[in-house]
C-alpha cells in the first residue's frame, strides 16, 4: 500500500514537509485506503520520545551542549585515568609553576609529537624574585598511555597506566600549572569534576523527589495541604538562596568526613530546590486530573497513588526533565560557591569551588592567574545545561504543532 | 486597591514569621548555647567572668529554657531593634550592621535600577530584531551572562582591573578616601568604584530580564490586533509603543519577585570578593567564628527586606494590571 520512495530521512520535524493529518486525508476518497508517505508514517507512529529527540536534533547548539555535558560526564567517570597524576601528588620542586604550552617545533624541527619545555628559574633583574622561564634546551615529548605508578580506578581496580604523560626522566608536563604545594592544576580539575559534577545530579535527585511529593499532594488533594505547600514554596523562594545556604552549611562539623559532608550539602541545596519541581508537578496534576482518562482510572477503581504514578506523572515526564536539567546547573553553582567561601568541602579534596578557593585576593590572582582557570569549567558547565535544556523545552512538547 | 493592598500586608505576616522561626533556627543550628560560646571567648581573652554576670546573661537569653521561649524572647527583642551582642565585635549586632545594611541597601537598588534600564531596552530591540545578527550576538551575552556565577565575575573583574587598568578593583573607596569627609572627588572616586559591584551583581538579572522581554514580546507582535492596527495603517513605532511593549512589560515587572532575591544573594558573595563594606563580609566573618547573633540577624534582615521588596513590585504590578487588583476574575 506504500508507494515506493527515495530513501528520505527519518527526520520529519516542523518543517513544511510536515504532512497534516487533513492533507493527507483531503486527497483521498473517502472509502479508499489512505495513501501516507513513508516519512508520515514514521511521524505519526513514533513514540513520545523519538518525536522530542527528532526536534531536539534540530536544534544545533542544544546538540552540541548534549556533547558537552556528556564528554564532561565521561570526564568525572574516568577522571584518574584521564588526568596526567595523581590530584594529591605534590612536585614540590615545581610550586606555582606556570603552565606550560605544548609545542610542535624544536628548533626549526617540526615534530608531529607535542611537547612541552621544561622549567629553569631565573632572577628577575628589577623585583628579584624567582620566575619560571622555559628551558628551551629540554624538550619532554608527550606519550600516550605511560607507565606510571600504579594508582586504583574508582578505589577498585588497579590501573599503571595514564592517557598522556611523558616517560622522560625528571619530565613533567603542568598544562594547567601547579598550585601552591606544586600539585598539577589540570589533574585537579579533573578529579575536581566528578565531585563538582556529581553533588548537582545528587541534589537534584533529592528535589525531584521532595518536589514530586510535595506538589502531588499539593495537587492532587488540593485544599488545606495545598494552601500549606504553596505559601511554604512562596516564601522558600523569596528567600535570598546564597546566604541562607551559607547559614546552614556554616554548621556543619569541620570534622565531618568527607563524604558525609558531600551529602549534608547536597541536602542543603535541595531544601531550597525542591520548589521548582513541585511547582511544576502541582500544575500539570491540577489540569491532568481532571481530563477523561484520569477520570476513567478513578471509575475502575484505581487507588489515587496509583493514578498519580502510573497516569498522570508519565504524561508530564518531558516537563519534569526540563526543569531537573535546568536546575541542575544552579545545584553545581551551589556547591561551588559554598565550598569557594571555605563552608563546604575542604582541602584536600578536589572540587572547582575548593581549587578556587585559592584564588582569593588580588595579589594572588595577579601573580598566578593560571588559578582562575577552573571558572573556564564551571561557566562551560552552567552554558552546556543552559543550551541544552533551553533546547529540551522546546523540543519536549512534540505534539504542539 | 486598597483592599488588595490590605490582603497582601496581611498575608505578609505570616511570612514574615516563619522568615524569623528560620533565622533563629539559623541562630541555634552550631552545637552549644550562646552564652557558653559569650563565656568561652572571654576565658580566651583571659577574663573570667563571675558566677553573677553569667547568671545574668542565662537569664537574659534563656538559655535554660525551652527552645519557644528562647525564641519568643529573641523576636520581642529584636521587634525592638535589639538583636543581642556580637561577641567577636563586643558590640551591639545592630551597631554593627546598621550602616553596612544601608550600604547593602543602596548598591542593591542601584543594581535594580541598572538590571531594569539596561535589560529591557535590549529585549525590545532583540524582539524586534528576531534572528538578526544582533539578536544572536545579545541572546549569546545573554547566555553567557546568565552562567558566570557571580563570584567568578567578581574574580575576572578583580585580575582584569589589576593587570590591565591598573586599579584596585575592590572596597568602595581608594585608600585616600576611606576616612575622608565627603566631598565631590569622593563622589566621583565612590562612582568609580560602585560600577563594578553594580555589573557584577547585575549581569545575570539584566541577563534573564533580556529573555523575559524578548519572549514576551515576541508572543505579543505576533497575536491579531497588531495585524489588525497595521492593517489599519497605524504607524509602527506608535502601535508598539502604544500596545505590545505596555502588555509584554507585566511579566517583566513581576519579575522582580526572582530579581530581588538573586541581587541581594548575588551582592553578599560579590562584596566578599571584592571586600566591599557592606554586610556580606561580616557575615561570612560570623559563620566563621559562629558568632550567631549576627549571622541570624543577618538573615532576619535581608530576607525581610527581601519580601518587602517583593510586595512592593506585586503592588507596582497591581497598579500597572488591573486584571490583578481585582482578583483574578477573568
Amino acid at each position: 500500500m506504500l508507494e515506493e520512495l527515495p530513501n528520505v530521512p527519518a527526520n520529519p520535524g516542523r518543517s513544511a514537509s510536515l504532512p497534516s493529518a487533513e492533507a493527507a486525508l483531503a486527497g483521498a476518497a473517502p472509502t479508499s485506503t489512505v495513501r501516507i508517505s513513508r516519512q508520515a508514517e514514521a511521524y505519526y507512529t513514533a513514540s513520545q520520545v523519538q518525536l522530542i529527540f527528532w526536534r531536539l536534533r534540530k536544534h544545533r547548539l542544544a546538540m552540541i551542549s548534549f556533547f558537552v555535558v556528556v564528554a564532561l560526564y565521561l570526564t568525572a567517570i574516568f577522571s584518574e585515568f584521564l588526568s596526567p597524576y595523581d590530584y594529591t601528588a605534590r612536585h614540590s620542586q615545581f610550586l606555582y609553576a606556570p603552565p606550560q604550552a605544548l609545542q610542535f617545533i624544536h628548533e626549526g624541527e617540526v615534530s608531529l609529537r607535542p611537547f612541552v619545555y621544561g622549567y629553569a628559574m631565573e632572577r628577575d633583574p628589577k623585583t628579584l624574585l624567582e620566575m619560571y622561564t622555559r628551558d628551551r634546551t629540554k624538550p619532554y615529548f608527550l606519550t600516550w598511555l605511560p607507565k606510571v605508578e600504579p594508582y586504583k580506578m574508582w578505589g577498585v581496580v588497579e590501573l599503571d597506566r595514564r592517557i598522556f604523560g611523558t616517560v622522560e626522566e625528571e619530565g613533567s608536563v603542568f598544562l594547567f600549572g601547579t598550585d601552591s604545594l606544586g600539585r598539577d592544576l589540570l589533574s585537579r580539575i579533573l578529579y575536581g569534576t566528578r565531585i563538582s559534577l556529581s553533588i548537582g545530579l545528587v541534589g537534584v535527585a533529592l528535589s525531584l523527589f521532595l518536589g514530586i511529593m510535595l506538589g502531588g499532594i499539593s495537587g492532587f488533594y488540593g485544599g488545606v495541604a495545598d494552601v500549606i505547600i504553596q505559601r511554604a514554596i512562596e516564601i522558600l523562594r523569596a528567600f535570598p538562596d546564597i546566604p541562607l545556604w551559607m547559614g546552614i552549611a556554616a554548621a556543619l562539623p569541620p570534622n565531618w568526613p568527607v563524604i558525609r559532608v558531600y551529602f549534608a550539602i547536597s541536602i542543603i541545596l535541595a531544601l531550597l530546590g525542591w520548589t521548582e519541581v513541585a511547582r511544576v508537578v502541582r500544575g500539570k496534576i491540577l489540569s491532568l486530573r481532571e481530563q477523561d482518562f484520569a477520570m476513567a482510572a478513578r471509575l475502575a477503581g484505581v487507588r489515587e497513588r496509583r493514578i498519580i504514578t502510573h497516569h498522570l506523572l508519565p504524561s508530564f515526564t518531558s516537563h519534569l526533565i526540563v526543569v531537573v536539567t535546568l536546575s541542575i546547573p544552579a545545584m553545581i553553582l551551589g556547591e561551588t560557591v559554598l565550598s569557594f567561601l571555605g563552608l563546604g568541602l575542604r582541602h584536600p579534596v578536589s572540587s572547582w569551588g575548593v581549587l578556587l578557593q585559592d584564588a582569593q585576593n588580588v595579589r594572588t590572582i595577579a601573580s598566578y592567574p593560571w588559578l582562575l582557570i577552573p571558572i573556564l569549567f564551571v561557566v562551560l558547565t552552567v552554558l552546556a545545561f543552559n543550551f541544552f535544556g533551553d533546547g529540551l523545552r522546546d523540543a519536549a512538547d512534540p505534539y504542539s504543532d | 486597591m486598597l483592599a488588595y493592598l490590605l490582603k497582601r500586608i496581611l498575608l505578609m505576616i505570616p511570612t514574615l514569621a516563619i522568615i524569623s522561626v528560620i533565622s533563629f533556627w539559623v541562630i541555634n543550628l552550631p552545637p552549644g548555647n550562646y552564652v557558653d560560646a559569650f563565656i568561652a571567648q572571654m576565658a580566651g581573652q583571659g577574663q573570667i567572668p563571675d558566677f553573677e554576670t553569667r547568671a545574668q546573661m542565662e537569664q537574659m537569653y534563656g538559655v535554660n529554657q525551652p527552645i519557644y521561649v528562647q525564641y519568643f524572647k529573641w523576636i520581642t527583642r529584636a521587634l525592638r531593634g535589639d538583636f543581642g551582642q556580637s561577641f567577636e565585635w563586643r558590640r551591639p549586632v545592630v551597631e554593627l550592621l546598621g550602616d553596612r545594611l544601608a550600604r547593602t541597601i543602596a548598591i542593591s537598588l542601584v543594581t535594580i535600577v541598572f538590571v531594569y534600564t539596561v535589560a529591557i531596552p535590549i529585549g525590545i530591540f532583540s524582539a524586534l530584531h528576531k534572528y538578526s545578527l544582533w539578536d544572536y550576538i545579545l541572546t549569546f551575552i545573554g547566555f553567557l551572562g546568565l552562567s558566570i556565577p557571580n563570584f567568578s565575575l567578581a574574580l575576572i573583574m578583580l585580575y582584569l582591573g589589576f593587570e590591565y587598568f591598573n586599579m584596585s578593583v575592590g572596597g568602595l573607596f581608594s585608600p585616600e578616601f576611606e576616612n575622608a569627609p565627603w566631598s565631590i572627588a569622593r563622589v566621583l572616586d565612590f562612582l568609580s568604584h560602585l560600577w563594578v559591584p553594580i555589573i557584577v551583581v547585575g549581569a545575570s538579572g539584566t541577563a534573564g530580564l533580556i529573555r523575559v522581554t524578548r519572549a514576551n514580546l515576541l508572543d505579543e507582535l505576533n497575536k491579531q490586533y497588531v495585524v489588525a492596527a497595521r492593517a489599519r495603517g497605524m504607524p509602527r513605532r506608535r502601535l508598539l509603543w502604544k500596545y505590545p511593549v505596555r502588555v509584554a512589560m507585566n511579566p517583566v515587572i513581576s519579575s522582580a519577585a526572582f530579581i530581588l532575591p538573586a541581587v541581594v544573594s548575588g551582592s553578599t558573595i560579590t562584596a566578599i570578593v571584592l571586600n566591599l563594606p557592606t554586610t556580606g563580609p561580616i557575615y561570612l566573618r560570623a559563620l566563621q567564628s559562629q558568632d550567631m547573633y549576627v549571622a541570624g540577624a543577618f538573615i532576619l534582615l535581608l530576607s525581610s527586606l527581601t519580601v518587602i521588596g517583593t510586595l512592593i513590585s506585586d503592588l507596582l504590578l497591581a497598579w500597572a494590571d488591573p486584571r490583578i487588583r481585582f482578583g483574578g476574575q477573568k
